[in-house]
């Protein structure tokens, strides 16, 4: 849209709905918030202090060093050292990288699945509904932790494992909502029409209905992603979600969990506060959406 | 009422039926436990007596009937790493992690109801607003990372409680428990406050929400107009209709309390089932882990049985046999 067209303010449906979205003052702070801690995560290796898996950069001789200690290559350690040296406050951004990209994949594989297998169980009903939807139903009925424990004792460890299980922890959730708005949608005028028309299935599927049933998943998906960052942390603080090569915060919350009991508690501390403020932002962004999605509050 | 529990129980074993196959076979393909039992010295031929001796050297379709066979007896296989019987080490924890998760379950009702209820009467005071960002926030926190602040305020800086294990364990009919002493008690606190956050804030909402809709009935006016005093109205007629809804949620949450305690058992080092199904998965203990999921999976399909028949009740108005069709 050029400059032009700008200066008039049309209301366009994009537009209607950021400046309802902006009516929330504490959803626009965790909008941003997220958005800074994703650049923040992005932007890493630009301005942290030290690359905390460099192990030429990383000296024994600075570790568990309380915050504000001064490393021996003599920049400050603003959060402390951990176990082996490392800083923490460019252990938390690199982590937050990891916790991020594995959230971000597992959602948007789990959002295809369950998306597709939505949309087949509404528009072909049938055995084929009764099928996914029993399955969805079992899913749902167990908690997601136990659910991911059991996957994860089935794939074992790595990163492309613990996405896997993350993916099938969580398409239920897609699969539930997208077939209840695609229910109502095919009985709608425009897919007789589309019908008619003799357009293939896929076609009507994925050209016609899916658009008109994002509203609610783009809610379930913001939530669900930090959901995912929750219980990817959660899995590998217990030990069983990604190796100590792959350093996401529950990894380093983890690492620092033996120092607790003896008051060395910055280890785990901070990235837990890292993971929290991340958690909450995307989680104020999901709340809002929610009403501002949801058609039965449309003014 | 029968034909619906009847119908229920069936379904329940169904469910049960389908997690059995899909975990055994899951559980079975991945990794190979002998690795993990064996030490790098041994030779080939003692390599395959250890395999043949826990019966992995069979083809997996007969390792399943027998294991099946052995459901029929009630035997879960045996531990690979223990060398017991697989249920008699689940049934054994599962006193503590029960005992963990029902003294979590009394903590969210007992803190969680006044909270809501008064959230609910003055939904615009300051103190509501305070509730409710505390609710927002117990919804985000990550179990484990409280669990961990927990433990480092409570028990490294101010020193009162213990962070670790179950404290002395008495016995009450026959249960071990830790509940007959106050150094149990001392003991089970922050494991319990732990495990109960998440469902606190929830029984908050839950009943915050019920307190809303609920000073707008007409029972409620007419209770005023007969002249009731507020803490009668307030105690005895909105708290009892907001109770259904809180009873049923918080029935079927307490599956997903046992669950958690994998996480918060962890961290306290508290001697439940949860501590052993991740001890079982980082060891490949198959058995152990599929035994696990039975008992879960079995405790989930009866206490779901149990809140419908508690919940038709509670309120007269539902009939079960009207909700089975």
């Amino acid at each position: 849209m050029s400059a032009v067209v700008n200066t008039v303010r049309e209301e366009t449906p994009f537009r209607r709905f950021v400046s309802r979205f902006a009516e929330d003052r504490i959803a626009v702070a965790g909008f941003v918030i997220f958005v800074l801690i994703v650049l923040a995560a992005v932007l890493a290796p630009l301005y942290a202090p030290q690359n905390p898996y460099d192990l030429a950069r990383v000296d024994l001789m600075d570790s568990r060093l309380p915050p504000g200690a001064k490393s021996l290559e003599g920049f400050t350690m603003l959060l402390g050292s951990d176990g082996v040296g490392r800083d923490i406050f460019s252990a938390i951004f690199y982590g937050l990288r990891i916790s991020l990209a594995v959230g971000a994949v597992s959602c948007l594989i789990a959002a295809s699945v369950g998306m597709t297998m939505g949309l087949i169980a509404a528009y072909f009903g049938g055995r084929v509904e009764t099928l996914i939807m029993r399955l969805v139903d079992l899913q749902l009925s167990l908690p997601s932790v136990l659910v991911a424990l059991i996957l994860v004792a089935m794939f074992g460890k790595g990163v492309d494992k613990i996405i896997l299980a993350l993916v099938l922890v969580q398409w239920a959730y897609y699969a539930r909502t997208v077939r209840g708005s695609a229910l109502v949608e095919r009985r709608k005028d425009y897919v007789k029409a589309a019908r008619c028309l003799g357009l293939p299935d896929a076609r009507i599927v994925f050209g016609e209905i899916l658009p008109n049933c994002l509203a609610p998943v783009i809610v379930v998906a913001t939530v669900q992603t930090a959901h995912a960052i929750s219980l990817e942390a959660t899995l590998s603080f217990l030990g069983v979600g990604l190796p100590q090569t792959e350093p996401s915060l529950g990894v380093l919350i983890a690492n620092g969990f033996q120092y607790m009991m003896s008051g060395k508690y910055w280890i785990s501390f901070f990235p837990g506060l890292a993971l929290l403020i991340t958690i909450v932002a995307i989680n104020l962004v999901g709340d809002r959406l929610r009403d501002v999605l949801n058609p039965r509050l449309e003014r | 009422m029968f034909a619906f529990i009847l119908r229920r129980a069936g379904q329940g074993l169904l469910v049960i039926a389908v997690m059995v196959v899909l975990v055994f076979f899951g559980v079975n393909v991945v990794g190979d436990p002998v690795w993990i039992l064996v030490s790098p010295d041994m030779t080939q031929d003692q390599i395959a007596e250890v395999a043949r001796s826990l019966g992995l050297d069979r083809p997996i379709q007969e390792q399943f009937f027998l294991f099946v066979g052995g459901i029929l007896q009630g035997e879960l296989g045996r531990s690979f790493v223990h060398g017991t019987p697989a249920i008699g080490l689940i049934l054994e924890r599962m006193p503590a992690t029960l005992e963990l998760a029902l003294v979590a379950l009394m903590l969210a009702i007992v803190v969680g109801i006044p909270l809501g209820l008064y959230a609910g009467l003055y939904p615009d005071s300051a103190p509501a607003r305070g509730i409710m960002a505390v609710s927002i926030l117990g919804f985000s926190l990550p179990t484990f990372w409280v669990g961990l602040m927990l433990i480092m305020v409570f028990s490294v800086m101010l020193g009162w409680l213990p962070a670790t294990g179950r404290g002395p364990v008495g016995h009450f009919l026959g249960i071990p428990t830790s509940l007959v002493s106050w150094q149990g008690w001392v003991h089970i606190l922050l494991p319990a406050i732990n495990l109960a956050l998440l469902k606190i804030s929830l029984v908050i909402r839950l009943a915050r929400a019920g307190a809303r809709e609920a000073v707008l009935q007409d029972y409620v006016k007419f209770a005023r107009a007969k002249g009731l005093g507020r803490g009668r109205i307030v105690g005895v007629h909105i708290l009892k209709n907001i109770m259904i809804p809180i009873v049923t949620i918080l029935g079927l949450e307490f599956g997903s309390l046992v669950a958690f305690s994998v996480v918060t058992e962890t961290i306290f080092s508290w001697p439940g089932m949860g501590r052993l199904l991740l001890e079982a998965i980082q060891r490949l203990d198959r058995p152990v882990i599929v035994a696990y999921v039975i008992v879960v999976v079995c405790l989930f399909v009866v206490i779901n049985l149990m809140v419908d028949i508690i919940y038709s009740l509670l309120d007269p108005r539902v009939r079960l046999s009207e909700a089975a069709t």
